[in-house]
């Protein structure tokens, strides 16, 4: 273990200071709850949270071809960006599975930032590195050590920040960013995304930065309810979403046919897995990732056998907990294609019982708007 | 941390009292804290005689889940009838009115061997 030191955000210090419960996550020490779950959850949909998600990774993509690469390795349609706007895609990998899910930002003519999982970080680095042309068109870099990333989410986040930023934030449209000063530093990106489905912002600082941002925006966000959140609740809200997460609900063996992400892959353009990916969404993939609610009274896990009402297996839950906005508990799983329409009833498997589960087109929550 | 020195605890967080031949069990404020927000306890078992170290029941909060373990054995003869509507109570006052179950002993001598509070401290690292 002594090779690989537990890593800390720049920001740990002041999650000690807060007395949040820490764990391991992705090879860091990260706050998985301050005040507890359930109260920063709401906090964020009725106010806002600030979360430190400064263990994600950020690749800096460049020169002139990095367009044709970047539409070779990932589903979506980077064509179709321009300088200011954000895609949601993911890296198919090359049989049928995906290598990670993540964020395109296009931040100026042949220049991209993509936003990776923590945990698939070195993965990430060496399959794209894989996949460089040998010209030399394209410098592939990792900022992800100098990166801090603070999310600011819910329905006060324009209020708490407006005050504090030089760039007018209210037609900064969902999936679109900008450069601007915030609390005084000068360079920080604020993107209009986030994973909890309550709108805000998410802001790319350099590390030697965070501190003073986060601290800016603790103390603006006092007056609107703020409350600093872990990654328990970031979880909760993105589950109600019905939001992919790495590792659970997607991984290398899951396309995104099958995940529900057609939507992100583009059969406009040539790139990684084109051709088994369209006949997979020609034929329908025989699974697919359904949200359900459950009738009786269980939290379905990830790992849960689904079934029919006999108790034979028809998939495995991926995902699932209270929704803490509904008081419901609700699942995210993969089942054969004859459940996947919504209203069918499932069965999750709980110790030895059959719980009955009705499956639905997620969000499980009514939409907030962002 | 809050452990009283009043009562005895178990290698799986639970803390026993002992009055008259019946104990009390709950969890403790480590198990609570370590467990955050519970979902729901499920507790099946009322009337039913049943061994140290069997389950008794389970919690579910909003992370994991997690099993209860019988800490004496004998019969269960009373469950908390305010967790079913507020287990919220478990998390606030886990010594108090988050208790669980009521155990009419038939081994005494149990618990005798469980961890006092000190020892449990120590198990805990607190």
């Amino acid at each position: 273990m002594e090779s690989n030191p537990i890593r800390k955000t720049p920001l740990h210090a002041s999650h000690l200071a807060l007395h949040a419960k820490m764990v391991p996550f992705a090879g860091f020490d990260m706050p998985v709850s301050y005040s507890g779950i359930k109260a920063e959850h709401l906090a964020v949909r009725s106010a806002c949270g600030l979360f430190d998600v400064s263990h994600m990774g950020e690749f800096r993509v460049s020169g002139p071809g990095a367009l044709e690469f970047l539409e070779k390795v990932t589903s979506n349609h980077v064509a179709s960006l321009f300088p200011g706007r954000v895609q949601y895609s993911c890296m198919p990998n090359g049989r049928g599975g995906l290598v990670d899910d993540l964020l395109v930002y296009n931040l100026a003519p042949e220049s991209y930032l993509l936003v990776v999982n923590a945990g698939n970080l070195r993965k990430d680095w060496e399959w794209l590195s894989s996949h460089l042309p040998t010209d030399g068109s394209v410098v592939l870099e990792d900022h992800s050590d100098d990166t801090a990333l603070l999310a600011l989410q819910g329905p006060r986040a324009l209020d708490i920040l407006q005050p504090l930023c030089d760039v007018d934030l209210s037609g900064l449209a969902y999936y679109h960013f900008t450069h601007a000063t915030v609390a005084g530093l000068g360079s920080v990106l604020v993107s209009a995304t986030g994973y909890t489905g309550a709108g805000g912002f998410e802001l790319y600082v350099p590390s030697n930065q965070a501190t003073q941002l986060w601290e800016a925006l603790m103390l603006a966000g006092a007056a609107h309810g703020l409350l600093p959140c872990g990654l328990g609740c970031r979880d909760t809200l993105r589950l109600e979403m019905g939001f992919c997460l790495y590792g659970n609900d997607i991984d290398e063996t899951t396309s995104p046919i099958e995940a529900g992400l057609s939507w992100i892959t583009s059969f406009k353009k040539d790139f990684i897995d084109k051709d088994l990916l369209l006949e997979q969404k020609k034929n329908g993939p025989s699974r697919r990732l359904v949200g359900f609610v459950m009738e009786d009274k269980g939290i379905p896990r990830h790992g849960y056998r689904l079934c029919d009402a006999d108790g034979l297996e028809i998939g495995k839950v991926t995902s699932g907990s209270e929704s803490i906005s509904t008081g419901r508990y609700i699942g995210m799983g993969y089942v054969t294609s004859e459940y996947a329409a919504p209203g069918s009833v499932v069965f999750v498997e709980n110790r030895d019982r059959l719980l009955r589960a009705v499956t639905v087109r997620p969000p499980f929550i009514p939409s907030q708007g962002s | 941390m809050n452990t009283p020195d009043q009562l005895r605890y178990t290698a799986e967080h639970e803390w026993v009292e002992l009055q008259d031949g019946v104990a009390t069990v709950g969890i403790t404020d480590f198990a609570q804290r370590e467990l955050g927000d519970i979902v729901f306890v499920e507790m099946d078992t009322l009337g039913r005689t049943l061994n140290q170290n069997e389950v008794f029941g389970t919690v579910e909060a909003v992370k994991t889940v997690s099993d209860l373990y019988m800490p004496v054995s004998g019969e269960i003869i009373e469950v908390n009838p305010k967790i079913n509507n507020n287990p919220e109570l478990v998390n606030q006052n886990p010594y108090g009115d988050g208790w669980m179950i009521r155990i009419k002993t038939n081994q005494p001598q149990e618990w005798d061997a469980l961890m006092d509070a000190a020892g449990y401290r120590a198990h805990t690292g607190q």
